[in-house]
């Protein structure tokens, strides 16, 4: 089913707008004069506003370039969060890096081109645009860890992240060549027709495990994680929110496209038989369990806020990934439910800690808050809110997320995995309610500057997501229900 | 009342909305603290008012749920549905009747933050009366969970000297307990592909399934009574929260473990209820002895009631699993009167407590003296709590050693020793610290119960006399609705 060129660009014209709107930005920043930082930085969230749209209001659906991508209702949600999430990123960092005097115009430039490869990511249908999407939105991201190069942790944070994430991409290429070599395919159905037809040799399970390891890492799921704590320091806040948030969005999308579109079928042909989970199954949960343990342990002797929200979002990545291990339509709209919870959760202790910003400039380590409830009770509020969300605790989003994950998790048997991972939950309900401590329990240590409009507004609104979750939630539910339907 | 208007999801929510108003107050000045006290007297009042309304209202004929509102919400089994039985519509009277008394205790001791105090406990009162009117497995928990974050802040911000250890260890215990239900909750969704309790109640689990369901259930509820050996938070959680926490805790909070036992664990899986029924006992009776024992060295007031605490809630478990009518019955009774009993108790020691800032039996004694009116009511709460005849308590623990003893009679004699322990530790804390010689100096010049406070405690003295004399307002209740629970359980477990 070729369609003619003129129907397939209209099909990634998304797309086509961010990398044009890119490029021109770039063009721009280069040869003006003047500091354009400002008005950059509104034309990047200008673009990102406008593709938004386009995808909300124009929903299609296809294949373009001979299967190199896959436009679906899948990819269009996924997209849509992704391009949101990159959007407030750039809105909260019009402050921050003012104050923090990092404001080049390369930063916009370079989320609208980390925002490109992530969107081609979401989309992808065979192997090499796979690779292709991963490297474009890798190359960014290097890039953009390491933004403020005057400071010595961001370059560390970002030569860390550059040098690990290198060896991964190669060994996520490996893994590429081995299928390809044993299956003789590069596209998706390809190489799933052929999972279905062939025994499954060694070769292939090796395959198979690289290619998880090269996702891995980017989803910094255990053993796959350790550069996650320390980039999550070292690079400039907004950038970490931007890791955070859409990067992770777009890997678990990727993720989730290439499990339910190219492994998927070894389960119908000979697993079903055999009662044992698949090959990537058993990865799957492998991953699931060490990174939902040791996210939760390790948290506890995190002082620094942005730390421990790495090990939060290490052991997030886990309750997702136990969602992901059934491999049916349930748990992939488990996953995308959680997704979305999980960033609006996210971007919202991000717009917090950029707000932690008293006299000194800004501060990271978690006593800095003592005594937040009596010096700025809506702060503390927001955050409370935020926290016991990520807890998990019921009425509010976090608990829904768990509830979908775990519950597709026990519909398809996995019930030791759930256990495992609600006894992670209480570890890691530690950490969260310590900061919870500090904020309400402690004596008042010292005032925040204001927090900027902008901040707040962001706070404001994940605040209410967070908290009305439980009325609109079922919308939500709805539109993930018809994004998974689209990937069986 | 009609029966379209949803009186239960009013009642539920009421509170909340108190808390809106409340939220609406801006500033510290006398008199936003006395709107804040005042919005919030008021609304538990009316919530009072109504849910003695709905007690009216309630067809005590009727075995199955009245009153219900059901709205669908997430699919997939969930949804919104509200209803009571003879059981749940007086655990939201009794949390109703509590609340307005908590609020009144907290008028002058709370100083700062009350804003925020105050609608902590308006939101605690509508997680509390959600769980005992929801009707859905699901909504069941959210409320459930829903009430830790009030009383984590609670204990946490007006609490004692110890209240970061005794939140944390509380909240924790709690979750882990809890979110084993959740797992739970999800396996009985995809088994029987509903979360509506009525239609959870008429499902069959498999035995192997009820095995595992109950003991996730267990480890919940076991965590929430406070049952032996899961049951160190309570003591840490009782000593540190404000008066008014404690009044809540021990009085509404631990009745929902019970509550859960009665709605899911002996209903639901009956087959495993009857398999664990002998280690309920020994736990029921460890709990009993172990609790009196310990109680009886504590030099702290308020930790000897909360060790009482869960000697009588021993009582309550034990009488639950022998699935009699008496046991049953006595189970319900008993929480209730241990509700007020307790309420009232830890109301006692928070009138001394504001005096004198300490809760050291030592620094007391020969209060009778100068505290006359003090001395009688805190007398009659702790021959409640013993259970002597002519008290509530007594019926409470009458009915459910009745029960036991028709079902394993060797746990009715260890739990009757109980009664004689707790006899022991509560007379002898009566001793010192209301009788004897007033030769503490410090003492010499404390006064007698004040009108808010006789306003308090007066009520609580009358009920906790009444309903030992004449138990049947109560029983007439709970009738029905517990003989349909038994019959149900002896029709697939024969003894």
């Amino acid at each position: 089913m070729q369609t003619d060129l003129a129907t397939q660009l209209t099909l990634v014209f998304p797309e086509l707008l961010v990398a044009f709107g890119a490029v021109v930005l770039l063009l721009t920043g280069t040869f003006s004069r003047t500091n354009s930082y400002a008005a950059i930085a509104w034309l990047a969230v200008t673009i990102l506003v406008i593709a938004t749209v386009l995808l909300i209001v124009f929903p299609q659906s296809g294949v373009v370039f001979g299967n190199a991508l896959i436009i679906d209702s899948f990819s269009r949600f996924m997209k849509i969060l992704t391009l949101i999430s990159a959007f407030i990123v750039l809105v909260m960092s019009v402050g921050f890096s003012r104050s923090e005097k990092f404001d080049k115009f390369e930063f916009p430039v370079l989320i609208l081109l980390a925002t490109l490869g992530m969107m081609l990511m979401i989309s992808v249908g065979n192997m090499l645009s796979l690779y292709l999407a991963l490297e474009l939105q890798s190359l960014a991201l290097y890039v953009l860890a390491a933004i403020d190069r005057t400071n010595l942790r961001s370059a560390e944070a970002g030569v860390k992240y550059f040098v690990l994430g290198a060896f991964s991409s190669g060994v996520l290429l490996y893994g590429i060549s081995l299928l390809y070599g044993y299956t003789g395919h590069i596209d998706f159905a390809g190489i799933s027709k052929a999972f279905s037809i062939q025994e499954l040799q060694l070769g292939m399970i090796f395959g198979i495990i690289f290619i998880f390891v090269g996702l891995a890492f980017k989803i910094s799921a255990v053993p796959f994680h350790m550069w996650t704590p320390d980039v999550y320091e070292g690079a400039p806040t907004p950038v970490t929110a931007f890791f955070a948030s859409a990067s992770k969005v777009a890997s678990i999308a990727l993720i989730v496209r290439v499990i339910m579109s190219v492994f998927n079928s070894e389960i119908s042909a000979k697993i079903a038989i055999l009662q044992t989970p698949a090959v990537w199954q058993q990865i799957i949960i492998f991953l699931a369990l060490s990174s939902m343990l040791l996210g939760a342990f390790a948290g506890i002797g995190q002082y620094n806020i942005k730390r421990l929200m790495a090990y939060s979002s290490i052991t997030h990545m886990g309750y997702i990934l136990v969602g992901l291990a059934e491999g049916t339509s349930i748990g992939v709209q488990s996953v995308i439910i959680y997704v979305i919870i999980y960033v609006a959760m996210t971007l919202g202790c991000f717009a917090f800690i950029l707000a932690m910003n008293n006299r000194e400039g800004y501060v990271e380590n978690i006593y800095d808050l003592s005594g937040l409830a009596k010096s700025n009770p809506f702060m503390a509020t927001i955050m409370t809110l935020h926290l016991f969300s990520l807890a998990s605790i019921p009425p509010l989003a976090g608990f829904f997320g768990k509830w979908y994950t775990f519950s597709a998790a026990v519909g398809g048997n996995f019930v030791p995995l759930a256990v495992v991972g609600m006894l992670a939950s209480v570890i890691s309900a530690f950490y969260y309610l310590r900061m919870i401590k500090i904020m309400w329990f402690d004596e008042l240590r010292g005032n925040f500057l204001t927090t900027p409009i902008e901040l707040q507004l962001i706070l404001a609104l994940s605040g209410i997501f967070v908290l009305f979750y439980i009325f609109f939630g079922i919308w939500i539910t709805s539109w993930a229900e018809i994004a998974a339907r689209s990937l069986i | 009342m009609t029966d379209k208007w949803p009186i239960l999801s009013t009642l539920t929510f009421l509170p909340l909305f108190g808390a809106l108003l409340i939220l609406q107050i801006k500033g510290n000045s006398k008199k936003a603290r006395y709107d804040i006290r005042n919005i919030a007297f008021l609304t538990t009042f009316f919530v009072f008012i109504l849910s003695l309304i709905i007690l009216a209202d309630f067809n005590v004929e009727l075995a199955g749920f009245q009153m219900e509102d059901k709205i669908d919400w997430f699919g997939n089994g969930i949804s919104y549905h509200m209803g009571i039985d003879g059981i749940s519509v007086l655990f939201v009277v009794l949390c109703a009747f509590l609340m307005p008394f908590c609020i009144l205790a907290s008028w002058e001791t709370i100083k700062e933050q009350l804003k925020e105090y105050m609608i902590a406990f308006l939101i605690l009162e509508t997680m509390i009366i959600g769980v005992f009117c929801a009707l859905n497995a699901f909504l069941f928990y959210v409320f459930f969970e829903g009430s830790l974050i009030p009383i984590f802040i609670i204990i946490g911000v007006w609490g004692g000297k110890g209240r970061v250890y005794a939140s944390l260890k509380f909240f924790l215990y709690t979750l882990l307990g809890s979110l084993l239900m959740l797992i739970a909750i999800m396996a009985m969704y995809w088994q029987a592909r509903t979360l509506d309790i009525p239609a959870l109640l008429n499902h069959t689990f498999p035995p192997h399934m009820q095995t595992w369901l109950f003991l996730a259930f267990l480890a919940s509820f076991a965590v929430k009574i406070p049952m032996w050996p899961v049951h160190t938070w309570l003591p840490d959680a009782h000593v540190e929260a404000p008066t008014a926490g404690s009044v809540i805790l021990a009085g509404v909070l631990l009745k929902l473990g019970g509550y859960g036992l009665l709605r899911f664990s002996l209903p639901m899986f009956p087959l495993a209820s009857a398999e664990f029924t002998p280690l309920i006992f020994v736990f029921s009776s460890v709990a009993i002895l172990y609790a009196s024992f310990v109680a009886f060295v504590q030099t702290d007031i308020k930790k000897l009631i909360a060790y009482s605490s869960i000697a009588h809630m021993g009582y309550v478990t034990m009488g639950i699993f022998s699935a009699n009518m008496q046991g049953v019955e006595g189970a319900v009774f008993q929480m209730l009167s241990h509700g007020i009993i307790s309420g009232a108790l830890f109301l006692c020691v928070g009138v001394i407590y504001d005096r004198m800032h300490t809760r050291e039996i030592v620094a007391f004694g020969g209060l009778v003296n100068n505290m006359p009116k003090y001395a009688s009511v805190f007398l009659v709460c702790t021959i409640a709590n013993i259970g002597l005849p002519g008290t509530s308590g007594f019926l409470g623990e009458f009915l459910t050693l009745i029960g036991v003893f028709r079902v394993k009679s060797w746990v009715a004699v260890i739990a009757t020793t109980g009664v004689i322990l707790s006899a022991t530790y509560a007379l002898y804390l009566c001793r010192r610290v209301i009788f004897g010689a007033l030769d503490k100096e410090k003492l010499q010049d404390i006064l007698d119960l004040s009108l808010r406070e006789k306003f308090i405690l007066y009520p609580m003295v009358v009920l906790i006399v009444f309903f030992g004399i004449y138990p049947s307002p109560i029983l007439d209740v709970v009738r029905c609705t517990v003989e349909a629970l038994v019959r149900n359980y002896h029709e697939i477990v024969l003894i």
